[in-house]
């Protein structure tokens, strides 16, 4: 918080923001200079935001009524939807605010590849986003084991087997996640301990994602520097605080469609079979926000390789920053880029859709061929991109988006010091 | 304005492909009639609730539990609606154990209206054993646990036919066209007139499967109707204050020269 | 900017904070309403005592409600004394024939009313009950008499089923 200027105008303000800055930050908050052509995309972070505090509220009134016990949970589930002063409703809004929250996210994702938000200088807010979007699946994962239904048994076992994998010490690692030879009660409380931990580790890393955010302040649709605050910036408050809130209306709208006529619809039947040790169901599928990399697991035949290409998938993300070459950060002016763009997008929903599909047959020669370009993008297409790749102009500021310029506001500066000499 | 529509139809077009994803695995097609219970004002037809429970409580209960419902819950608002009274009488005509007493023994008592329907077995190990190993399903979240929901349970019940020629079948096993593997251990379970209907609706295997399906999505999903008007409310809602948003949006907006 | 304007712009704002304020209520009600008595806890609002056993001058305690309610048998002395207390001598009024419909059996929730311990037996100056906790007495009414509660030990709503079962709640 570099604008330390703000002093309160009471007399109490000023002692207690003497002894704690809350105002400080307040006010920072609020006059917080954000450039004035951020589209809907970037709202999603607000969004995400919202997201995290439902599923934190919703979660704490669930586990005041649900029992973490092998021979109680799916009992206590039905407890709550049946018996529960609004149970049903709340419990509806955690299942399916864990589907919107991914969907967030993924839209916050794939903002952030398109207008190169990762680039420099904003890599760390990059990371800890990638770290936030492990614990989210961490989270959601574990959430749906504790129905204690045949998907979040069969789910448990499978997922804990990745462990295996690892040579030597993968089974006794297993063992020790399990608290057994098999996943059971040992299993469920641990999960559910974790389930409800993980939460607060994410709010944590919000703060700290948003803190390195406000350092060099957002990106923009045009991907260059600007100067704040000044004619290109607004002040948070009203101006990103009501589109924010409008597009999170929106938002909210699809979500109360899922909740209220269509509660189920992304949730796995299998999962209101109580679990069975002795039975598996026929297909076992993830839920859907794990499909693309669970396409990648099955499309490696080996078991410690098929591990390992998962893992790499999400982690080749952490160091993005400095695999995309190209000094241009948003798409709009690298049209190679944003071809590359789009056949990314299109070979993660098709991964997204063979993770459903039966891993056989054509099924898997099209996630294997899927899996080889969602790697060969990463560490080929982007880093030679930035080198072959005939750029467009880019503006000099967002309010006179004409003449050619650079994406650095120092260079920009420079070359129109230059040019005023001329 | 074009911004937002173009975002909000992505966001539906998201929504939808989420609905495709999971249900691309079931493509069976399934017999078809007209739920009352379905679409945004969906409520269920009390007579059709009212006779289901019959069809469970006369054909289905020597079999399957219903373990997470209570006979309470068949006066509850949004449900078959039997008035207090008649719960009442429904459920001291079923005995269950209770105790122990001051003498530190279990006796037998009428059920009251706060005790679980009475399970037909002991225990899953006692259904199994009782019907050649397999365990006939608690009811109590059936059509929530079938991919195909409602439509399958309706359709399963109707599917009876004798096994095509090549096909054998083992002894206590049937044919059903709408089975996952068309093989199945519960012999057809209703036949035209097996019951009399209280309110002298002709049971045919049709009506019987149609009521008792509609019973059993009530018993998965008893605040359905509830939920229903809270979403058309909450709906209207969010619409109302979108638009009041959206309004205050531009006006704010207008004071510096951009488009939202 | 003309003051018409300025107007309409607040009535735009105040409405879409009131909307939006209606919403953020009706949003938290369910997080609240949620810790109230579910349906299953309110289904067992009422238990029926057998008391055909219960002989005079005893009291047997039962759980009703998660709380346990005495149900005592009373002599006809302890019924004598009840009814010839004074209104002025009591710390909350209450006559025993209100308390008692059926002058024999005294049905009260055995909760002393200072901060919700039980009350022992035939203990204390008023030949009632008498709270270890903090030293209330209460009389053969159950009637608060002497220490720091406020009032009457309470009489839920109860009904003789028939001679030999009351129904509490």
């Amino acid at each position: 918080m570099s604008d330390n200027e703000y002093i309160p105008k009471s007399k109490v303000g000023k002692w207690f923001n003497d002894r704690l800055p809350l105002l400080t930050l307040a006010n920072h908050l609020t006059d917080y200079p954000t450039p004035k052509n951020l589209n809907y995309w970037w709202t999603f972070g607000g969004i995400l935001t919202f997201c995290l505090i439902t599923q934190i509220i919703t979660g704490l009134t669930l586990a005041m009524h649900y029992i973490a016990h092998a021979d109680m949970a799916f009992e206590s589930v039905e407890h709550i939807m049946r018996d529960v002063n609004y149970g049903w409703l709340i419990r509806y809004i955690h299942a399916n605010g864990a589907s919107m929250f991914f969907l967030a996210v993924y839209i916050h994702i794939f903002r952030s590849l398109f207008y190169g938000s990762y680039k420099s200088p904003r890599e760390i807010i990059w990371i800890i986003g990638i770290i936030i979007y492990l614990l989210m699946m961490a989270a959601a994962f574990m959430g749906y084991v504790l129905p204690w239904g045949q998907m979040s048994f069969w789910g448990a076992t499978v997922i804990t087997n990745l462990f295996s994998a690892i040579p030597l010490v993968g089974e006794g690692i297993v063992t020790w996640l399990w608290g057994g030879y098999s996943v059971d009660n040992p299993t469920l409380t641990r999960f559910f301990t974790l389930h409800y931990l993980i939460p607060f580790l994410i709010l944590g890393l919000v703060v700290l994602h948003i803190w390195a955010l406000h350092v060099p302040g957002n990106n923009n649709p045009v991907g260059i520097d600007i100067k704040k605050p000044s004619k290109d910036t607004v002040p948070f408050h009203p101006y990103i605080v009501i589109k924010d809130g409008f597009a999170l209306l929106m938002f909210m709208i699809v979500f109360a469609f899922f909740v209220f006529y269509s509660p189920n619809i992304l949730g796995h039947a299998d999962n209101y079979i109580e679990a069975n040790p002795m039975v598996t169901p026929a297909h076992i599928v993830p839920e859907w926000y794990l499909l693309p990399f669970y396409a990648i697991l099955r499309s490696v035949p080996d078991k410690l390789l098929g591990v390992i290409a998962m893992l790499s998938a999400i982690l080749i993300l952490a160091v993005l920053p400095w695999l995309d070459t190209s000094k241009i950060r948003s798409a709009v002016f690298r049209p190679l880029y944003k071809q590359f763009y789009w056949i990314l997008v299109a070979d993660v929903l098709i991964l997204g859709y063979m993770g459903a599909m039966p891993a056989e047959g054509l099924y898997l020669l099209i996630a294997r061929v899927a899996t080889a370009y969602y790697f060969l993008h990463f560490l080929v297409v982007l880093p030679l991109l930035g080198f072959k790749e005939k750029t467009l102009p880019v503006p000099l500021s967002i309010t006179e988006p004409v003449l050619g310029g650079m994406a650095n506001l120092a260079t920009a500066k420079q070359n129109e010091s230059i040019d005023k000499i001329k | 304005m074009k911004s937002f529509l173009k975002i909000f139809s992505i966001l539906i077009f998201l929504g939808c492909s989420l609905n495709f994803y999971s249900s691309a695995a079931e493509k069976v097609e399934y017999l078809k009639t007209d739920w009352s219970f379905k679409g945004l004002f969906g409520k269920f037809d009390r007579g059709s609730l009212q006779r289901g429970y019959q069809v469970y409580t006369e054909v289905c209960a020597s079999c399957h539990s219903m373990k997470y419902l209570s006979y309470r819950n068949l006066a509850e608002d949004g449900g078959p609606e039997f008035s207090v009274a008649e719960a009442k009488a429904i459920a001291a005509s079923f005995d269950v154990t209770d105790g122990p007493n001051a003498d530190g023994e279990m006796f037998i008592r009428p059920a009251k209206l706060s005790d679980k329907f009475v399970m037909p077995y002991e225990n899953i190990k006692a259904a199994q054993a009782a019907n050649g190993g397999a365990y006939p399903p608690d009811m109590s979240v059936l059509v929530k646990a079938r991919g195909g929901g409602v439509d399958y349970i309706y359709s399963l019940l109707q599917g009876y036919e004798e096994a095509p020629s090549g096909i054998t079948l083992d002894d206590g096993v049937y044919y059903n066209k709408y089975m996952y593997g068309n093989n199945i251990k519960m012999s057809a379970p209703l036949s035209d007139d097996l019951i009399e209907y209280g309110d002298g609706t002709k049971a045919t295997v049709e009506q019987m499967s149609k009521d008792v399906t509609t019973f059993l999505m009530w018993a998965a999903e008893p605040h359905l109707e509830s939920r229903h008007r809270m979403g058309f409310k909450a709906i209207v809602y969010l619409i109302i204050l979108t638009i009041l948003v959206y309004f205050s949006m531009k006006k704010i907006w207008s004071r510096v020269e951009s488009e939202v | 900017m003309s003051e018409k304007k300025t107007n309409r712009r607040d009535f735009l704002f105040t409405a879409t904070y009131a909307v939006g304020a209606v919403g953020v209520g009706a949003a938290v009600w369910p997080m609240i309403d949620q810790m109230n008595p579910d349906a299953s806890v309110k289904a067992l609002a009422s238990t029926e005592v057998d008391i055909s056993s219960v002989k005079p001058g005893n009291t047997i305690t039962v759980l009703w409600r998660g709380k346990p309610v005495f149900i005592r048998r009373r002599t006809q002395e302890e019924i004598t004394e009840a009814r010839l207390v004074k209104m002025e001598d009591l710390i909350h009024p209450e006559k025993d024939e209100d308390r008692a419909k059926n002058p024999e059996w005294l049905v009260m929730l055995g909760v002393c009313t200072h901060l919700g311990c039980v009350p022992l037996n035939d203990k204390g100056d008023y030949d009632g009950w008498f709270c270890p906790c903090h030293g209330s007495h209460y009389d053969t009414s159950g009637r608060i008499r002497k220490g720091p509660a406020p009032w009457n030990m309470e009489v839920p709503k109860y009904e003789f089923v028939n001679a030999n079962t009351i129904k509490i709640g």
